[in-house]
């Protein structure tokens, strides 16, 4: 089914202008003090369902910072965070993983000694809540081996099923770190730097991938990401972070032609990129 | 040609794993039967031996569930270990329990007391954690040490006898070899059970919790609860072990509490491979032997010990039992 749908205009649906029922997370005022610096600070941000949203920034405008607030890595020292109509405000990861959060990491960040399929399962069975049974045997827990092997399936990663997860390269973990988010069914989906270090061609898988989970209409993404093909390729709103704070908030368009962000911070990244 | 080699590979791989598993549960027969049929096979003194390696061996099993599994280094065992020892040793002096009721309070109060201690312990990560069971062994010694009252302090608990074994069956410690198959059958049904939980879902959650705590929190998991589970777990199976090893001492004394028996598990994990489930029994039945052997001959056992130790942790990281499976593998 996804992979039919793969090449009709997917972002339709997502573009079609939002309510404000269809805010899935509200950010307001979001601010992270270390010491004496602000690594983000007045952060205003309504992501609407289904939509995917990218937010860029050079190296050190407070991106990871403001995931590592929405997962509930780091506390913020002021405003306020709601997903779904709940205050999520300073949970524990765990809790805020569980109403439908789900990260991944700018640097791989699996379980490397258990095989790929392993790594999924751990996700999948703390989804289904199987996670405390002690007296079966999880690799004969049919329903969870089922959902693991559909999941690496869709992200091409069967044939590495039983590979030990730290032998494999370094793109496929990339993957099986995106296969672990999905693993736990989350609505709104974070992304941090999907393709960072990858070949062209793993990009090519990855931007796909995110291409054909977006169609299937589950997912709310948000994405970081150094790469502005993949960025202006698949996002319908941009974020553009500076120093901390929101710079611009826009479609592809508006922030491609917008003057302070094209001086602010497309010149420099086309610099990062060529360095 | 180079086809056939190619389905050659695919199509043996299956049948290699099943014969892999074929060989192991053959081996583990003839070593079951050799142990069974040990009292008869090995001179009297062994069978006090074979006992200890089993006991301890069971103990160091249930370390590893939090050490080699969960990831934590935990210096306090001989706590529920310790514990499991008082439980038995009172009982049997107090109320003359047949010997399996008493282990069952043993393994219930040193879950107890592994809980409680757990509670504040995985809070805290690392090198705090071992601190934190070390403090906590240190003051269960001291309590068992000065409550003399409770305890009778340094000569511990002894003077006690048992008259069943529970189920109907009639038990008394005169001929050893009787106890060492009580032992064996208890260890090994223990063992068995701990194998079911390593493998379950919640073996591989904290499997997960080892590698990567952070990641399993990401998943949706209270990694702390977790963690609490499989300290109270294998204070329960230390309680049972110390249990056992009460009767076989006739005596449940502080040094059984003491942080140097916190040590043994650790040691014979790391001796035999803290990636194997049999591993700490491996290190359990080499440390148990040696130190036998080289205490006979002299007295610079520790020493001995230490070196073996030291060529371990820098050259043999998987410990005797994943050296060896590690060598049989790559031969292949």
């Amino acid at each position: 089914m996804m992979d039919d749908d793969r090449h009709v205009d997917t972002s339709t649906a997502a573009r079609a202008q939002p309510t404000s029922d269809d805010v899935i997370l509200q950010v307001s005022n979001l601010g992270k003090q270390f010491g004496g610096v602000a690594a983000v600070s007045g952060v205003d941000l309504d992501v609407y369902r289904h939509e995917t949203l990218a937010i860029i920034g050079p190296n050190g405008a407070g991106k990871t910072t403001f995931y590592n607030l929405l997962s509930g890595r780091m506390q913020p020292t002021s405003g306020r965070i709601v997903f779904d109509g709940r205050d999520i405000t300073g949970l524990p990861p765990h809790r805020i993983s569980r109403l439908g959060v789900s990260r991944s990491f700018q640097i791989n960040n699996i379980f490397e000694d258990m095989t790929v399929r392993e790594n999924v399962e751990v996700a999948v069975t703390a989804f289904r809540g199987d996670s405390h049974r002690w007296a079966n045997v999880a690799s004969r827990n049919v329903p969870i081996q089922d959902e693991a092997d559909g999941l690496l399936a869709r992200l091409s990663l069967s044939t590495l099923a039983d590979r030990r997860a730290g032998t494999i390269s370094y793109g496929d973990k990339r993957l099986v770190e995106i296969a672990v988010v999905l693993a736990t069914r989350p609505h709104l989906v974070l992304l941090d730097e999907p393709t960072a270090g990858m070949t062209p061609d793993e990009t090519h898988r990855v931007t796909d991938l995110i291409m054909s989970l977006r169609a299937s209409g589950d997912y709310t993404f948000l994405i970081t990401e150094h790469d502005m093909n993949v960025v202006f390729g698949l996002a319908d709103r941009i974020l553009v972070m500076h120093r901390g704070q929101k710079l611009v908030l826009g479609t592809p368009q508006e922030v491609r032609t917008h003057p302070e962000v094209r001086r602010a911070y497309l010149g420099d990244a086309e610099e990062e990129i060529a360095t | 040609m180079s086809t056939d080699n190619q389905t050659m590979t695919v199509s043996s791989r299956p049948s290699r794993k099943s014969s892999l598993r074929r060989i192991t549960v053959l081996v583990l027969t003839v070593m079951l039967v050799l142990l069974i049929a040990l009292p008869w096979l090995v001179p009297y003194f062994y069978i006090f031996i074979a006992t200890e390696i089993l006991i301890l061996g069971l103990f160091a099993a249930s370390f590893n569930l939090i050490f080699g599994y969960t990831g934590m280094l935990s210096f306090g065992h001989a706590a529920f270990f310790g514990m499991g020892s008082y439980v038995v040793a009172m009982l049997l002096q107090s109320f003359q329990w047949p010997l399996l009721a008493c282990l069952l309070a043993a393994v219930m109060v040193a879950a107890l007391l592994a809980w409680v201690i757990g509670f504040f312990c995985v809070r805290l990560n690392e090198v705090y954690f071992a601190m934190l069971t070390l403090a906590f062994g240190m003051m269960v010694f001291a309590v068992a040490h000065q409550w003399r009252s409770v305890t009778n302090g340094s000569d511990g608990i002894a003077g006690f006898s048992v008259t069943s074994f529970g189920l109907g069956l009639e038990l008394t410690l005169g001929n050893p070899s009787v106890y060492y198959h009580v032992v064996l059958v208890l260890v090994v049904l223990a063992v068995a059970l701990l194998y079911l939980i390593c493998r379950s879902s919640f073996g591989l959650t904290l499997r997960a919790i080892r590698q990567n705590p952070e990641r399993v929190a990401f998943c949706g998991l209270n990694v702390r609860r977790y963690r609490l589970a499989a300290f109270t777990v294998a204070g329960a199976f230390a309680g049972l072990a110390g249990g056992l090893m009460a009767p076989f001492l006739r005596i449940a004394s502080p040094e059984l509490l003491h942080w140097s028996m916190s040590a043994e598990p650790v040691l014979m994990t790391i001796l035999g491979g803290s990636g194997y489930f049999l591993g700490p029994f491996v290190g359990a039945g080499v440390f148990v032997l040696l130190e036998t052997w080289v205490t006979s001959m002299t007295q610079a056992w520790m020493l001995v010990l230490g070196i073996i130790l030291a060529l371990m942790v820098m050259f043999f990281r998987r410990g005797l039992l994943g050296t060896i499976l590690h060598w049989l593998q790559e031969r292949k």
